[in-house]
């Protein structure tokens, strides 16, 4: 117990320095885009004009407090094609979720079914495409997806469509690309909380008269809930906020809000506008971002 | 003895078989059309390695190369370092003023989305009026990769038994000693699939490379990306071939010392 108590000391100094290294570059950063967020366009360089300026001491700060402009938001709220990209953002990331859980699921149930000696190198499998570029992915599905592309010539060939499809800039294009990229995060944690479900109970349910059918519904699945939060949620949050998969997959007719972000940023170079974006995507985050944490908290307690 | 319940069923092998199917088929296709002779993409010519000649003679896409594995090399040896002692301060440094806003920003950029950091680390390289180039995407990607390393680590040190450190100490180390003896060795095969797991990351990073980078300097992912939104081309292929090569190489480097490393706890267990 000594011992412990004479390493915390020193492991606590450990962590100064990345403390200060993500208090500077994690933490202060934000709040520069809350600042810009509530300062005016300007055509100048840097594009915006600048709202708090300590340089000149305390007294300048009312002053600056009266020049803060809310105006960014309220573009953010009124103008329709930001609302729209909000929404679709949503929709995108729900719909999703949903396909990928479809999928996820019966993959994460064989791999937990797997022999035990299986199991490792199905986990290994599941994990290295994570490891593998998340951009590359997606170019390897542009080569299969192009008007040419493989899946065309093989859906012509079994005489399936008359002539070729299009595939690239649809909404298909980009849900396929969403799953692919992100069927590892949805499969690891259901098959975390399966793999370490009691066989017993499955057989206890059989042994009452239930159907192999019955027993999942009535207990694996049920027991499977943190697995399936928590694989719902990994998908989830990083989808809303998903920039290259729709930019290269999907349509150019509506944008998901971390393309009009980009949109603004580079094309528009609305600084303003672009940060009071980032706050609104960050606002749409914190709902199931604390939804995550709680149940994280929880699985650690009952595994306690 | 009741009926086996826990056999794997045809719809279970199916399930796998597909999914295992759907997630590397993909991969597989690319590189080998990455040999392709022909220039059309999806025509077979042949196999060739003249898309790999034209990469060697394409000076922006080598220039862009090289710059990616500056980055990637450096930033994942400064948030190894960081990310190792943040797991150690997590971990061992029990409860301490701040420790929430500390986790949490540890623990928020593995999902924040990426354009919110790129972004926000603009903002601030502006502010501070820093030149953007190596040492701005060099910054940022430090910043996101010492999560994912410090996860990586903290979990390890978490498993590990504190009665070998505790031992070390009673047998007369300081703490520091008993780290760097006792844990260290112990920790190491986190430590370097950290260090490759944010080698990794920053080698595929487009957004936030985006943001922070200057005019002049791309990396690697950005050359891509520009490429590919105007089309498919064969020599990218070849140069996702020669990445995926270079990951596939790392990860078996990774598993070979996670091999040798529990091999070498184990005989020295019983001392």
């Amino acid at each position: 117990m000594s011992a412990r108590r004479i390493f915390a000391q020193p492991a606590r100094y450990a962590a100064i320095a990345p403390y200060l290294w993500m208090v500077l570059f994690f933490l202060v950063p934000f709040g520069f885009v809350l600042k810009i967020s509530l300062s005016q366009t300007a055509i100048a360089q840097p594009p915006y004009v600048p709202v708090f300026d300590f340089s000149e001491g305390w007294a300048t700060i009312n002053a600056a407090f009266a020049q803060l402009s809310f105006d960014n938001f309220r573009l953010l709220i009124s103008d329709s094609l930001y609302i729209s990209s909000y929404l679709r953002s949503v929709v995108v990331a729900v719909t999703s979720t949903l396909i990928l859980l479809l999928i996820g699921y019966p993959i994460a149930y064989g791999m937990a079914r797997l022999p035990q000696r299986w199991q490792p190198i199905a986990m290994m499998l599941v994990i290295v495409p994570f490891w593998t570029s998340f951009l590359i992915r997606i170019y390897a599905w542009i080569n299969i997806l192009q008007h040419d592309g493989l899946l065309n010539k093989i859906l012509l060939a079994l005489h399936l469509v008359s002539s070729p499809v299009v595939w690239l800039s649809t909404d298909t294009a980009m849900y396929l690309g969403i799953v692919y990229s992100y069927l590892p995060f949805m499969i690891l944690p259901l098959y975390a909380t399966l793999s370490k479900m009691d066989p017993s109970l499955l057989e206890a349910a059989s042994d009452l008269g239930s159907s192999p059918l019955q027993a999942f519904w009535l207990v694996t699945f049920p027991l499977s809930l943190p697995g399936v939060g928590a694989g719902a949620l990994l998908c989830f949050i990083p989808i809303i906020g998903e920039f290259v998969i729709p930019d290269l997959l999907a349509g150019s007719g509506s944008m998901m809000i971390g393309q009009t972000l980009w949109l603004e940023f580079f094309t528009n170079k609305d600084w303003p506008v672009a940060a009071a974006a980032a706050v609104a995507l960050l606002v749409l985050l914190v709902p199931p971002l604390l939804l995550y944490d709680r149940l994280q908290r929880r699985t650690l307690e009952g595994a306690k | 003895m009741a009926r086996r319940v826990g056999r794997i069923s045809p719809f279970n092998i199916t399930a796998l078989a597909l999914g295992m199917a759907f997630l590397y088929l993909p991969i597989v296709i690319l590189v080998i059309y990455s040999f392709n002779a022909s220039r059309l993409v999806t025509v077979w010519g042949g196999w060739s390695l003249r898309w790999y000649h034209e990469f060697f003679n394409d000076r922006a896409m080598l220039d862009a190369a090289w710059m990616s594995l500056r980055v990637a090399a450096v930033s994942a040896t400064i948030a190894t370092l960081l990310g190792t002692l943040a797991a150690v301060g997590l971990v061992r440094g029990e409860r301490f003023r701040g420790r929430t806003l500390f986790s949490g920003m540890l623990y928020a950029p593995l999902v924040m989305p990426e354009v919110i950091s790129g972004l926000s680390l603009l903002l601030l390289f502006v502010a501070l009026n820093a030149e953007r180039g190596f040492w701005t995407v060099t910054i940022a990607h430090t910043t996101l990769t010492m999560c994912f390393v410090t996860v990586v680590v903290q979990s390890r040190l978490a498993s590990l038994d504190r009665s070998l450190e505790e031992a070390a100490m009673d047998l007369g180390c300081d703490p520091v000693q008993a780290f760097v003896r006792v844990t260290l060795p112990l920790i190491l095969p986190a430590i370097a699939a950290g260090w490759m797991l944010a080698f990794t990351l920053s080698l595929d990073d487009v957004v936030i490379a985006s943001f922070t980078t200057g005019p002049g300097s791309a990396t690697l992912p950005i050359r891509i990306y520009s490429e590919v939104r105007l089309g498919v081309k064969p020599e990218i292929n070849a140069i996702c071939t020669m990445v995926i090569a270079l990951i596939a190489v790392l990860i078996v480097i990774a598993s070979l010392a996670a091999k040798l490393s529990s091999s070498e706890a184990k005989s020295a267990a019983p001392l």
